[in-house]
């Protein structure tokens, strides 16, 4: 998709972006409370809303019904999309949800975070037809959204669990690939015990994914709705290789799922990292923004730079900028090509207002009574197939500077035990590790792309799995 | 530019759109505004006869089913004739006939099956200056349960009796309007022509149920509760009225009877179509309730643009042009072969025309071609059926091509073997065989 086709074919328009208007608190360093509580409710806003009723009925009925249809196969989880947005267009709401979240449980999400651009809508035959793929992922929404108000309302949940087995798995993580895990387990009648180390269950849901796409606290809630099928007691602040270890789990339980995501990230591996104050992990930037209360008290730099590529990158990016920075850089090594944050992402950082740099290195932090100044950066080129810098030096004047060069697996408990390569946990078609009795999925795994709907499908796929061998 | 002049039974009208007797002629404000907006003429909304006016419900009078969009495909009345009082009614007619002399103004009639009745308010609608007068032998509820409307209309020698009290008790031109809700049409334009009608106009509004509402459990929309069956109209009965009319051009006893089509005209080539099957003028209902008047600028407009690309100056140019070929099955020629073929520029990968025939037809379309999506048509299994055609979403990406030459793979047969047809095929038991 060349860029500047992504705003006009897109359902998910990368606009309605309100800059700042009133007031914007321009003073250097690091400092919260940069705009008006009017600013900071626009800029964090929904960034797709829903559907109204009428619109997913109009929508609803631009769909196909393809044989065999393409959107399906494009998505990882294999929603049958055909007869959902059927569903839609019959006034059947809850029925359409119940065939959505039959496939992803986390429905609701992937609605909202899935780059549908490069997944289901752009296999989609009025893609190909008029540029104008048919909503899948607003169609999905207004189905799971509807089932998660009626599950709320009335204290129920659409699925029920089958005879107890007996069987007790321990998922680890529970973030997407566990939460997905978790749940199909318990609805196939095992019970399971869901660990995490941290104070929310969600994964990414809850401390990555961007405020703007998720608003309204809905990882919590859609927590809640996943749990809500009962069979599923979770832990909280209960970290492997801390308080549990691989080998009683195994002990312990019938089976095991590990979806523990990436823990930890990679550094630039330049002095001063970790001593000056304002240089800070990208990923600890948004998981602070996404925990606050209030948004008026979340800190930013007046002159941001962001090192790196991907789609924390430009979270990392759109999200400072619109807390009030007052410039933005995302500098990145490689082209434009090699970004893997999507021309979609791209295109919502620029007209977000953030200048991408390409072909530039971090080389050097520059530093003034503790705390960053400056970024120097080295040109590079690609000579003979190999990434080279040029010898050209950039500086740009910095208070604030976030690294978002990619996150790496902590796999301290089960090195010896697991084969891991490449740091990621190797895993067959049916998720099981090298280890028996023990089955992964999500980031911390090489299955698919880095993303919320494949953690999810990996987690399902390895219930399933479980399910087979407890049941042999 | 074309001259859409029209000319029906002596009633002139500046184009040939009409609109049919209902709301949308009920009464002088409507009609002024239709004029204006260029209305070539109408049929005013059905008079009944003096004394206290019939009275409608209060509920809902119009029930509706809708594709997809929300678009308003059928249109569903259970409303009655006017049920204004005939005075005013024929005070009304005659000033916007005196305001607008070079319109067409035919008055649509019901009144119990008496000739004196008939009688009465022929002269008085005379009085009015009107053009004409048509006979509502068609509305199918409420009117017919008291003995008029639909229950004449079915009734062939009923259509007779009062088209006759018509032509002996009046000097205008009479219009017998058919209802569709009949076996054959064929006997009812018979019957009327018998009668001396000048000409018919049809259809009426079919019987209709629209929906049942499934908490109340009762017909919707409901009165209080209860539903009856109402008339059904709207761009859903437009192949219903156009066979009718085609039943009647093409039938030896009515070829020739002037035509007024009526059923779901919606567009100028839904008009233009009634006219290839011999209509005099068109007659339009639903459409002006679900757009509003302005409607019939798109209609004249893209009548007369139609007509200079096809070099057709006036009406008579090409009415009645289809009718020689509309023919009965047994005439079809059974040696003609078409094949599908898709585009594989257009086409979008949909699959539904594999899917279709998969499932429904000849297995005749593939999906996968050296393992890629593809669709594309197997010659030896297609008949040529046109469902492909007929589902596609995409304009003109299947079409059906004839096959003239070399050999039907389905068939093993000739694709250039002339023309024959049903009544001399061997598998017909009663075919008339070729002198040996
Ligand atoms: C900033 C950012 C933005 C993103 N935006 C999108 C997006 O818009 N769309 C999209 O599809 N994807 C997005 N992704 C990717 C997506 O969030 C991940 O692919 C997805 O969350 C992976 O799910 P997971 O369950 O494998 O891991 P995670 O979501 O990372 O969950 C792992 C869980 O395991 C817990 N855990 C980790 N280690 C341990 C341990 N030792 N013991 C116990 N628990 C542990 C963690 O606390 C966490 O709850 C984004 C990622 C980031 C970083
Ligand atoms: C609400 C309504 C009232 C009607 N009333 C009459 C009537 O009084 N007399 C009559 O001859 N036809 C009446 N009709 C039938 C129309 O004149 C016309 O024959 C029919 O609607 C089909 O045309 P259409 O598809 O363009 O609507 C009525 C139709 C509707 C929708
Ligand atoms: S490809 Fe598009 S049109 Fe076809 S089923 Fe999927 S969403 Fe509908």
């Amino acid at each position: 998709m060349s860029l500047s086709t992504v705003t006009s074919t897109s359902s998910r328009q990368a606009g309605s972006v309100s800059p700042p208007q009133s007031g914007t608190n321009s003073a250097g360093g690091i400092i919260a409370g940069r705009l008006s509580a009017q600013d900071y409710a626009a800029g964090f806003a929904d960034i797709h809303p829903a559907l109204s009723k009428h619109e997913a009925f109009v929508e609803a009925d631009r769909c196909y019904f393809c044989f065999d249809a393409p959107c399906q196969k494009a998505c990882p989880t294999s929603i049958d999309i055909p007869l959902f947005i059927r569903q839609i267009s019959t006034n059947n709401d809850l029925g359409s949800a119940h065939t959505i979240l039959d496939a992803n449980i986390m429905g609701g999400m992937c609605a909202r975070v899935c780059p549908t651009e490069t997944l289901c809508e752009e296999a989609c035959v009025r893609e190909a037809a008029e540029g104008k793929p048919v909503k899948i992922g607003l169609l999905q929404r207004h189905a799971v959204d509807a089932m998660m108000a009626q599950a709320q309302a009335h204290k129920t949940h659409p699925f029920k669990r089958a005879a107890a087995s007996g069987k007790k798995v321990a998922v680890v993580g529970a973030g997407p690939a566990g939460l997905s895990a978790a749940h199909r387990l318990s609805q196939l009648g095992h019970d399971v015990a869901l660990f995490d180390a941290r104070e929310k269950l969600g994964g990414l849901n809850e401390y990555g994914i961007a405020a703007y796409k998720a608003p309204d606290n809905f990882a919590q809630k859609e927590v809640d709705f996943v749990l809500g099928i009962g069979g599923i007691t979770p832990t909280l602040n209960k970290k492997l290789g801390k308080g549990i270890h691989l080998d009683t789990l195994r002990r312990d339980f019938d089976a095991v799922f590990l979806g523990i995501g990436l823990a930890s990230v990679n550094t630039l591996g330049l002095s001063g990292e970790g001593k000056l104050a304002g240089v800070r992990e990208a990923i600890d930037f948004i998981a602070d923004l996404r925990q606050a209360q209030n948004l008026a008290t979340v800190p930013v730099g007046s002159h941001v730079v962001v090192v790196g590529g991907g789609m924390t990158a430009v979270d990392a990016a759109v999200q400072a900028k619109r807390l009030g920075a007052l410039s933005v850089t995302i500098a990145y090594r490689r082209g434009p090509a090699d970004m893997k944050a999507s021309a979609y992402e791209q295109e919502l950082a620029k007209i977000n207002g953030v200048i991408i740099r390409h072909w530039l290195k971090p080389v050097r932090l520059h530093g003034n009574t503790g705390a960053v100044s400056a970024i120097s950066f080295e040109s590079t080129a690609m000579i003979d197939g190999k990434l080279t810098g040029t010898g050209q030096i950039t500086k740009f004047a910095s208070d604030m500077v976030l690294t978002a060069i990619g996150q790496i697996l902590v796999s301290d408990d089960f090195n010896e035990a697991m084969t891991v390569r490449d740091g990621k946990i190797v895993v067959d078609s049916a998720r099981a590790t090298s280890l028996h009795g023990v089955w992964a999925g999500g980031d911390c795994t090489a299955t698919g792309e880095d993303l919320t709907v494949s953690a999810v499908e990996d987690g399902k796929q390895a219930a399933l799995a479980i399910d087979r061998a407890l049941r042999a | 530019m074309a001259d859409l002049r029209s000319n029906f039974l002596g009633i002139k009208s500046p184009n040939p759109f009409w609109l049919a007797s209902a709301p949308p002629t009920d009464r002088e404000v409507n009609v002024t505004r239709a004029f204006k907006a260029g209305w070539g003429g109408v049929v005013w909304k059905t008079l009944g006869e003096e004394g206290l006016p019939v009275v409608n419900v209060s509920g809902p009078r119009y029930g509706a089913i809708h594709s997809g969009d929300r678009r308003l495909i059928g249109l569903n009345n259970i409303e009655l004739i006017t049920d204004r009082p005939l005075d005013i009614n024929l005070r009304e007619i005659k000033q916007v006939k005196r305001a607008w002399p070079d319109r067409a103004m035919v008055v649509s009639l019901m009144v119990p099956c008496e000739e004196d009745a008939w009688k009465k308010i022929l002269k008085s609608v005379e009085d009015t200056e009107c053009d004409g007068i048509e006979l509502n032998f068609g509305c199918p509820h409420g009117m017919s349960e008291r003995g008029m409307g639909a229950a004449v209309g079915q009734v062939p020698e009923y259509i007779e009796m009062v088209a006759r009290w018509c032509k002996q008790n009046s000097r205008l031109p009479v219009i017998v309007k058919l209802t569709p809700n009949i076996t054959d049409i064929r006997h009812a334009a018979r019957a009327a022509k018998r009668g001396g009608a000048d000409a018919v106009s049809l259809i009426n509004t079919i019987n209709s149920i629209m929906s049942v509402d499934l908490d109340m459990m009762a017909p919707s929309p409901h009165v209080d509760g209860k539903g009856s069956h109402g008339g059904y109209c709207g761009p859903a009965v437009k192949p219903i009225a156009l066979n009718m009319v085609t039943e009647i051009a093409r039938d030896t006893e009515t070829k020739g009877l002037p035509i007024s089509a009526i059923g779901g005209i919606t567009t100028w080539r839904d008009a233009a179509e009634f006219m290839a099957m011999s209509a005099g003028t068109v007659q339009v209902c639903t459409a002006a309730m679900t757009y509003g008047f302005r409607i019939v600028e798109e209609m004249k407009s893209g009548l007369s643009d139609w007509m200079d690309a096809k070099g057709y100056q006036t009406l008579e140019g090409f009415r009645g042009r289809a009718v020689g070929n509309a023919t009965d099955w047994q005439y079809l020629n059974l040696n003609y072969v078409v094949k599908a073929r898709i585009d594989q520029d257009l086409c979008i990968k949909c699959g539904r025309c594999h899917i279709v025939c998969e499932d429904t037809s000849h297995q005749a379309i593939t999906n996968l071609v050296d393992g890629a999506r593809k669709f594309e048509v197997i010659d030896a299994e297609c008949v040529g059926c046109n469902l492909c055609v007929n589902v596609c979403p995409v304009e003109n990406c299947i079409t059906l091509v004839q096959q003239t030459s070399g050999i039907d793979p389905r068939t093993g047969l000739e694709n250039d073997r002339g023309y024959a047809n049903w009544t001399s095929h061997p598998n017909n038991p009663s075919a008339v065989k070729a002198a040996e």
